[in-house]
């Protein structure tokens, strides 16, 4: 299939960046739509201009480096699915494709699609773990976990870190990342301990890293790869409550 | 030179805790006197930068992506083994051990591995004390699954994610010392060469990939944990970033390349559809507890639509050939049966190039629902690449590339012939031997980072004054002009093809070569192009960009380079091991029946090579390997 293309390109967080806009001909539809950026990359190469650039690794949709909004969707809005995993299969002979990086403040464009999403590690560092020493910890069976908490646990921490919960949110906020990981250690009988600094320390960095708040849009769901739902978010206010006072 | 591994002597079941103690320590007060720096932050090297931190070391750790969490590390699905025996089954520390050194086809040294059996179960408990959420029963209890090469269930898992579950857990533990302030980490920053002073590693030289700066880093020692080689094939189940790079710069800087014939062919990934295809993904080997491989008895069923082909008319090869270990036969001989059939005509889906994986008799036995929970994920990925539903057609999959058991050379203290250069995981060689079982690749990145390193690195710094050497060495100076310079040569060449197609050219002859079938003759071609190769890459390579930005042809060139070089000490390797062992088969080297035939009166040892420059032979040094617990014995899984 024959599609058109309209890229962000920009050169440098300093650069204004604009649209534009490539054919990308002869599209298979096994092809994933990183093989088709490769394919427009190979010919801009060839014709001496350059490439697009554009964050991507494991091309498995697990390590969360890709990151595109495609038609305004962030991974392009297909069920839980990276850009990675997206195969040109979902679009038809002529289409016209817009492809954009993340956008939010906290996420400042570093070139082409590619963002710096440190702010999300800032998030993590502030509490994002349990406390345990390396070594000296009990036996993995010595506190039994019911198997529905091990499940909401896992539910929560298949998290990728994509950030794509930020680029669908209006309000840019990172309230679903967040709370994945404060929901995910906060029912362990590892994490309860430290729950109660652990939800006060990542929702101020949250806030400190210039993310917006969550006036309940869940555009943050409908964008997840992951289906990470927003049911973590109410179990992070929640969790937020009990440190009224503490 | 016959080279040392420096075992510790004596029962093997006290080897290690008998070492531990015969090792010098460093004082408290004096760990944060010296400086480690840590390459890669995956298990191996997310777990050492955070436990060293811990322990109170001045730690800078270095990762090429835009964060520590997306190491490849992260894509492992099946699981990670210890032996807990909590299924009351028979499993031991013995038991692993000694699966361990026969699914490496006994070319693992005996004390390494079982050093990594014994911590293998601190591993499990250190990370549910992290909130790693594996799977449990309803008692809350922790649960296992079987996976290949063993005959007791002695995998944990986290659904299909295991490998991220447990990198979460590293990266959080990681993330907790970045903000304590032990560990400085630097992302999006790629290691181009290892700093050497007086034959003693003292820091590396890297990139910052946003802004192409080039700067130096010292230490007092200098850690590797940055993964396998397997994109040497072009396609394989890495991610398109993971590189030789760094360990092959340390090569060149003198540290040993241990077998790197040693690579896995993993036996169930998704086919390729075609020559746009950039990478190859991975089912979980998992897959094949309750899948069953098959492919159609006749050639002209080939073309049929998989449910018209009845049962008497399907060839179940892995059961015919292997009954007692079935669909769960090791991946070396999994994959080599694959191709078998697919070399005997009788393979299936585009290009013939794949064999049937079928789910119907399971889902018959337990049910779609038991089968969704188990593996509910991967069918959604297949289901995702192949617009195919694997509850309803069996799923095609065919061997990949996946992972290197060789890698740079390293004593029983995982230090390199460099000292002050230590490597960790993938990037070693040290316990795998010639194939790695399932799930024992993230045991061993987590027994390395956590449990080993830890104590080895202290015998090591207890030895030499911190700080002695700085970056304002002259050799730091030298190093950063080199990198500087080759990056410049590179920008200059502006030749025509992209560092894609040059790429595809050589993973084209590693993969027909030197894949997983290698003889003579195969080898001496792939020995004659891979220079050829080199030598147009180097003439007509176009890479587009400056030096000061982010230019990804640019590292991609920087990353071929080094494959092109490497993949020759790969093919030498692989023609002078005149045997047939684990992921290393010499068409030469086998029984009538087609299973490998190894050479244990000649080839029992370890072949680390030396490089000595691209227009000389490298040297082969030997490291014998000694047996004394486990008898050498016929690999048989029949």
């Amino acid at each position: 299939m024959d599609l058109t293309l309209h890229v962000w390109r920009q050169s440098g967080p300093k650069d204004k960046g604009q649209l534009e806009t490539y054919p990308a001909k002869g599209v298979s539809p096994d092809m994933s739509f990183l093989e088709m950026l490769d394919e427009v990359n190979e010919g801009l190469i060839k014709s001496g201009k350059q490439p697009i650039v554009f964050d991507h690794d494991c091309r498995e949709g697990i390590c969360g480096m890709c990151s595109q909004v495609i038609n305004g969707r962030p991974h392009g809005g297909q069920e839980r699915t990276t850009v990675c995993q997206l195969h040109m299969r979902s679009f038809n002979d002529g289409d016209e494709i817009f492809i954009e990086p993340w956008r939010a403040r906290a996420f400042p464009i570093v070139k082409d699609l590619i963002v710096d999403r440190s702010a999300l590690e800032s998030i993590m560092q502030a509490g994002g773990y349990t406390s345990c020493h390396t070594g000296g910890v009990p036996d993995g069976n010595a506190h039994p976990i019911g198997k529905p908490v091990a499940d909401y646990a896992m539910d929560a921490a298949e998290c990728i870190g994509c950030g794509a919960c930020v680029a669908g949110c209006p309000n840019s906020s990172a309230m679903l990342f967040t709370s994945a990981k404060v929901a995910q250690l906060a029912v362990l009988p590892q994490g309860k301990i430290e729950a109660k600094a652990r939800v006060k320390n990542m929702t101020d960095s949250l806030q400190e890293q210039g993310f917006g708040n969550c006036t309940n849009h869940l555009e943050c769901e409908a964008s997840c790869p992951k289906g990470i739902s927003v049911k973590f978010i109410a179990k992070l206010n929640r969790e937020y409550m009990k440190t009224i006072g503490c | 030179m016959i080279l040392d591994g420096k075992t510790p002597t004596g029962p093997i079941e006290k080897s290690w805790d008998k070492h531990r103690f015969d090792m010098k320590l460093v004082n408290p007060s004096n760990k944060r006197k010296f400086k480690i720096l840590v390459v890669g932050t995956g298990l191996a090297g997310g777990a050492a930068a955070a436990s060293l931190g811990e322990l109170g070391y001045n730690v800078e750790a270095f990762c090429y992506q835009d964060s520590a969490r997306r190491a490849h590390s992260i894509a492992a699905q099946g699981g990670i083994n210890a032996a807990k025996n909590y299924p009351n089954d028979g499993d031991s520390i013995y038991r692993l051990f000694y699966d361990t050194i026969k699914g490496g086809d006994f070319r693992a040294r005996e004390a390494d591995v079982w050093r990594l059996s014994q911590v293998s179960n601190n591993i499990i408990d250190q990370c549910v004390a992290q909130g790693v959420p594996f799977a449990r029963d309803y008692a809350g209890y922790l649960d296992n699954r079987s996976f290949g090469g063993a005959q007791v269930s002695r995998t944990f898992y986290a659904r299909g994610q295991t490998g991220q579950q447990l990198l979460l857990g590293a990266y959080s533990a990681l993330s907790r010392q970045v903000k304590a302030g032990t560990v400085k980490l630097n992302e999006r920053t790629e290691m181009l060469d290892l700093v050497v002073v007086d034959g003693v590693a003292k820091g590396i030289t890297c990139r910052n990939m946003v802004t192409g700066e080039i700067n130096s880093y010292w230490g007092d020692a200098v850690v590797l944990a940055t993964g396998g080689y397997v994109n040497v094939f072009y396609l394989s189940t890495n991610a398109m970033g993971c590189s030789v790079t760094a360990a092959w710069k340390a090569a060149k800087k003198g540290a040993f390349m241990a077998n790197p014939c040693y690579t896995q062919i993993h036996p169930t990934c998704i086919p390729q559809t075609g020559d746009h295809q950039s990478k190859l993904t991975l089912m979980s080997e998992s897959l094949r507890n309750d899948g069953r491989c098959w492919v159609p008895k006749k050639k002209e069923d080939c073309d049929k639509a998989p449910g018209d082909v009845p049962e008497e008319d399907r060839d179940y090869y892995l059961e015919r050939k292997y009954p007692s270990f079935g669909n769960l036969a090791p991946r070396d001989i999994a994959s080599r049966a694959a191709k078998e059939q697919c070399d005997d005509e009788r393979g299936v889906g585009p290009g013939k190039r794949g064999v049937y994986l079928d789910y119907a008799s399971a889902i018959e036995r337990v049910g779609e629902h038991t089968i969704k929970e188990r593996y509910g994920n991967l069918f959604e990925m297949y289901e995702k690449i192949t617009d195919e539903n694997a509850y309803k057609r069996p799923m095609r999959i065919y061997p990949a590339p996946h992972y290197a058991m060789g890698g740079l050379w390293v004593d029983y203290n995982l230090m390199s012939n460099v000292p002050g250069l230590f490597v960790l995981g993938e990037a070693n060689f040290s316990v795998h031997g010639a194939n790695r079982l399932g799930a024992s690749a993230l045991m061993q990145g987590l027994a390395d980072g956590y449990f080993v390193i830890p104590y080895t690195i202290a015998a090591y710094l207890a030895t030499v004054t911190p700080g002695t050497v700085t970056d304002e060495h002259p050799a730091f100076k030298e190093s950063k002009e080199q990198v500087e310079e080759r990056i410049n040569t590179l920008l200059n060449i502006k030749g025509k093809k992209t560092v894609s197609e040059l790429h595809r050219e050589l993973g084209k002859v590693m993969w027909e070569d030197v894949g997983m079938a290698r003889s003579e003759e195969s080898l001496k071609h792939a020995l004659q192009r891979i220079p050829e190769i080199r030598d147009e890459f180097w003439n007509n390579v176009n890479v587009t960009g400056s030096g000061a930005e982010l230019n990804q042809q640019l590292e991609n060139a920087g990353r071929l380079a080094d494959f092109l070089e490497f993949g020759e000490i790969l093919a030498t390797d692989a023609l002078h091991r005149e045997e047939s062992c684990g992921g290393h088969f010499r068409v030469e080297h086998q029984t009538e029946d087609g299973e490998a035939t190894r050479d244990d009166e000649n080839f029992a040892y370890v072949g680390a090579w030396e490089f000595k420059g691209n227009d000389k032979a490298p040297e082969l040094h030997k490291e014998p390997l000694k047996f004394e617990n486990i008898k050498l014995a016929v690999r048989s899984y029949k």
